[in-house]
């Protein structure tokens, strides 16, 4: 994973041209443009699927947010952003979700709230 | 995967509605509730529900059924849809698994070849005692009743949006002998109160609600 030059800080970036098979794990935020098929592990940093993602794999992070295709359950120890060009199949677990009108979601909804939030 | 979207321009509707009235005193009296909500994706019922402690599913069957992959050829080479392997692919959930399904007005749309087989997966999915929301036009709504997606906003209010198919979904495969859809869904029969009755004769129970919209709810117990 490299940095991007421009605009996100201390966000790796994966191109729409990558196509990665297997487990991608880290402790940075990512942006990612490309094509996963595995898993996703970002404990403690934000994943975002841009708008030509396209995912095939069970993800686990503290922020996600979505504007590509995800197929896979999704847990989220803070939030989850479905903008509406998103296109999910799976179910979600998460403390607080945002989805835009026109995305679209096939699965579960399950919204964990710790106390004090 | 292509989805059916509010029409752009057209202003939203509110409607009341007294089955989801009942329904908003049970799960207003519950905790946990596990609600499938059978319509394109509703940010406002994501948030009516998980807001209340429960969990929430969404799926859209009516977008699912313009799926090319869905339809066979039949004995005389056309394509129809195929009932066993739309339920292959949709609504495939355990035995007695929600506390509410919100029908909406999914069988005044859905294809012909489909409602029986849907209702009797509903019926399965749904707990003994869980409780089926649906709505049915009565004749005077006329053949081109818009077809609309319903978000709850209230405890017996709820918002319509008519929905539209993009355009890629419009299609559907190619000499199936379906009309292409204009704009939207079209109302593909209507249901009288014995049609009805029949379609949910596995149910326990079953309360008609005649609103002045020409449409009649209906809440029903498994």
């Amino acid at each position: 994973m490299s940095a991007p030059s421009t605009g996100l800080a201390q966000t790796a970036q994966i191109g729409k041209s990558v196509v990665i098979k297997g487990e991608l794990s880290g402790s940075e935020d990512l942006y990612l443009d490309g094509q996963v098929e595995g898993s996703i592990t970002l404990k403690g940093n934000s994943l975002t699927v841009g708008p030509n993602g396209q995912v095939k794999a069970s993800v686990e992070a503290k922020g996600i947010v979505v504007q590509g295709k995800l197929e896979g359950n999704i847990q989220a120890s803070d939030r989850v952003d479905l903008r509406k060009s998103a296109v999910v199949t799976g179910d979600i677990t998460t403390q607080r979700i945002s989805i835009e009108e026109g995305a679209f979601l096939k699965g579960k909804i399950d919204v964990h709230r710790t106390d004090g939030k | 995967m292509e989805t059916a979207v509010p029409a752009p321009g057209v202003p939203k509707l509110t409607r009341r509605s007294s089955g989801l009235g009942e329904l908003t005193r049970t799960w207003d009296a519950a905790e946990n509730f596990c609600v499938l909500d059978l319509g394109s994706t509703s940010p406002a019922n994501i948030r009516h529900f998980t807001g209340r402690g429960h969990k929430i599913y969404s799926e859209d069957l009516l977008t699912a059924s313009t799926d090319p992959a869905m339809f066979t050829p039949d004995e005389s080479g056309a394509l129809v849809l195929d009932s066993r392997k739309f339920l292959a692919d949709n609504l495939v959930y355990p035995a007695a698994h929600f506390d509410v399904i919100l029908c909406w007005n999914l069988p005044d749309y859905l294809d012909e070849s489909l409602v029986k087989p849907v209702v009797g997966r509903l019926w399965s999915v749904l707990k003994p005692g869980g409780m089926l929301l649906a709505f049915f036009h009565t004749r005077d709504a006329g053949p081109d009743a818009p077809c609309y997606r319903f978000h709850v906003i209230g405890a017996d209010t709820l918002e319509m949006t008519r929905i539209v198919l993009r355009p890629e979904a419009r299609r559907g495969p190619a000499s199936t002998g379906r009309s292409p859809v204009a704009d939207g869904f079209q109302l593909q029969r209507v249901f009288n109160n014995r049609h009805i009755e029949n379609l949910f004769r596995d149910f326990a129970s079953i309360k008609f609600f005649l609103a002045r919209d020409n449409v009649r709810e209906v809440l029903v117990v498994r």
